[in-house]
């Protein structure tokens, strides 16, 4: 048996190999190992109903800002698309369903491919553009794939929407929320895998390069054009993965939760909880989904002990205080809860002589 | 023909109000290169201030106004100190997504105090303003609204043109450090083009209200219409942003009148892209050129 690896201290690494490892400890892939235990075989059977029905919300979002956050945080293109994306993967599964009755574990990944087809079409401006005005194309995007959700009457049922049969995989019905806790947490966990991974492959490293210097990445021979595209097709196939999956799990479609409040929740996602970082957006996830249930509870619980003015007036506070969560991240921490989690860390391991 | 002349002063003047709500918006792109998300909210802001100091305090007309423009000017200052001071420096997307964050803060507070009612402001305006030439008639506030803007556009060109800050807050948005190297006070020139655009922003929507009525959330969608109308006319050109804002307003309302209304929403936006896609700059905008 090897021996176990510890917090060296300083820096001894030789190879590229030891730059690229994920865990820097065995302690590191203990603690994983042991988060994913929990994960499937203890929060599953001790949440309420309605507590599973919150954790899987996050679920399918953290999928979709997962591949947001390899748009905007690996690549450096601020999309306002991507709840419109998310809106297009769960009408494709809804439909492919519905209509052609496609069984659930083909309907998914189908949507989820019809969904990149559709991030290439919207990242083509980025040809040409960087920056503010591909900020602009997306935010176009988001309208332009809005209004046809809703207009598209005879494929999308308009503003009536549609009713998705639950589903079914390989016989097991997933209509309740603890079977579909599994499905939805199996992907998120394959789906950060490959993206973690994908970061350190030829890929992720050019994404980088483009991100940090798109110029210097040209010159040093990366195809900027096909590598953005790239870039919106793996983040749209993400977003069209989740919304599928959300579809599945909601059952009634409607185009109204896919506007731009949506996009711009995904992308507060990934600034709070990090950008550039994999983890980091489940962290964010959790937080915005939170924070949100958070604040609609309280309305409701204002409502229920009579102060029906309270409430009322809460309403306006929760849009409040969500901005403030937002600013008030990017003026304390721009890095997000993943270095809040990384400083807390090291100031354990340094302890007693943390600075 | 009759169908067409109306739909064409129609459009023009839905074009004027997209021109009008979009020159803030340059304002701040011009002076310090932000995209800023919040400039919905910054209309409704100054169309807030206006109504609660001319109808709930009763102060006289032309006082209101002035010091509304005080009050948004003041808080340009202060968000700006608060808020965009920490991030000079930062990344673009932070930023930007501070704007958001501000955005939606402002319309939080603009709905927790005011509610989501449409109000409107007392009748202030003189008949005589109103034109009506052969059969055509512009109401009163279309009027005021067009003078107003003018003398705004001609302020605002001379300023940028010729004084000092103004040319300060042009070298600080094209290149910071050369600004700073040549001794520019960058931060003041940051607050005081903030300011300058709250200023601004506020105007504009005390003239939106006087049109259309107060209403936080209509007010702040009108803040999204304003990205066709400076794409096409070009982010950083003033001139660009007004004309931009009449060709969009008329194909807004030429859709509207000849195609469908559902598709007017989002005519525009469908421009923008193919705008963005074969002149990026716009009309008028300054074309960034690259050097290696």
């Amino acid at each position: 048996m090897r021996k176990l690896q510890f917090h060296p201290c300083g820096n001894y690494k030789e190879t590229y190999e030891q730059e690229l490892t994920i865990f820097q400890t065995d302690f590191g892939r203990l603690w994983m190992i042991v988060g994913v235990g929990i994960l499937f075989a203890v929060i599953p059977f001790i949440s309420s109903q309605y507590t599973l029905y919150v954790i899987n919300l996050m679920g399918i979002y953290a999928i979709s800002s997962a591949g947001l956050n390899i748009l905007t945080g690996y690549t450096g293109i601020i999309s306002l698309g991507h709840g419109a994306f998310f809106g297009v993967g769960a009408y494709a599964g809804a439909i492919l369903s519905t209509r052609l009755g496609f069984p659930f574990w083909i309907s998914v990944p189908a949507a989820a491919f019809l969904t990149a087809g559709v991030g290439i079409i919207f990242g083509l401006p980025s040809a040409r553009l960087k920056h503010l005005y591909l900020l602009i194309a997306t935010l176009a995007g988001q309208f332009i794939i809005e209004y046809v959700l809703v207009q598209w009457e005879g494929l999308t049922g308009g503003a009536n929407g549609i009713i998705v049969t639950g589903a079914t995989l390989f016989g097991i019905d997933l209509g309740n929320d603890r079977t579909f806790y599994f499905v939805i947490f199996l992907c998120l966990v394959f789906f950060l895998w490959v993206g973690v991974n994908l970061m350190r492959t030829r890929y992720g490293r050019a994404f980088i390069a483009i991100r940090d210097n798109d110029r210097a990445a040209e010159g040093m021979g990366i195809p900027l054009f096909r590598y953005k595209l790239l870039s919106f097709a793996i983040s749209s196939f993400y977003a069209g993965f989740a919304g599928a999956l959300f579809a599945y799990y909601v059952m009634s479609m409607t185009p109204e939760p896919f506007n731009l409040w949506l996009s711009i929740e995904f992308v507060a996602m990934i600034i709070i909880g990090g950008l550039g970082n994999m983890p980091g957006s489940i962290f964010g996830t959790v937080f915005i989904v939170a924070l949100n249930e958070i604040l609609s509870h309280l309305t409701e619980f204002f409502m229920n002990i009579g102060a029906t003015g309270v409430a009322l007036t809460l309403a306006p506070l929760k849009e409040f205080v969500f901005g403030l969560a937002i600013v008030l991240f990017l003026i304390y921490e721009p890095k997000g809860i993943a270095e809040v989690w990384r400083i807390v860390r090291s100031s354990f391991r340094l302890w007693p002589f943390s600075y | 023909m009759q169908f067409f002349t109306q739909l064409f002063i129609n459009g023009l003047s839905l074009g004027f109000l997209y021109a009008l709500s979009a020159l803030g918006f340059v304002m701040i792109f011009k002076s310090s290169s932000v995209l800023n998300l919040a400039h919905g909210e910054l209309l409704a802001t100054g169309a807030f201030l206006f109504l609660t100091l001319s109808a709930w305090a009763k102060i006289p007309i032309v006082l209101a106004f002035v010091l509304t423009l005080i009050g948004t000017f003041a808080l340009g200052f202060v968000v700006e100190r608060l808020f965009l001071r920490p991030l000079i420096g930062e990344n673009l997307i932070e930023v930007i997504m501070m704007t958001l964050g501000i955005g939606i803060m402002l319309r939080g507070l603009l709905l927790f105090i005011f509610g989501g009612d449409i109000h409107a402001y007392p009748e202030f305006l003189p008949e005589s303003l109103s034109i009506k030439w052969q059969g055509v008639q512009i109401p009163a506030v279309n009027v005021a609204a067009f003078i107003i803007g003018i003398i705004f556009l001609i302020i605002f060109g001379l300023f940028f043109k010729y004084s000092s800050q103004g040319i300060y807050m042009r070298s600080v948005a094209d290149n910071q450090p050369a600004a700073l190297s040549l001794g520019v006070h960058v931060r003041r020139i940051f607050a005081l083009s903030w300011a300058i655009a709250f200023l601004v922003a506020g105007m504009s929507g005390i003239v939106l209200g006087i049109i259309n009525g107060i209403n936080v959330l209509e007010l702040s969608a009108i803040g999204l219409k304003v990205f066709p109308v400076v794409i096409l006319g070009g982010l950083d050109s003033i001139g660009g942003a007004i004309l931009g804002g009449l060709i969009i307003g008329l194909l807004e309302t030429f859709t509207a009148g000849y195609i469908s209304t559902s598709l007017s929403e989002v005519v525009p936006y469908i421009a923008l892209v193919l705008i963005l896609m074969v002149k990026p700059y716009g009309l008028f905008g300054l074309a960034e050129i690259e050097r290696v």
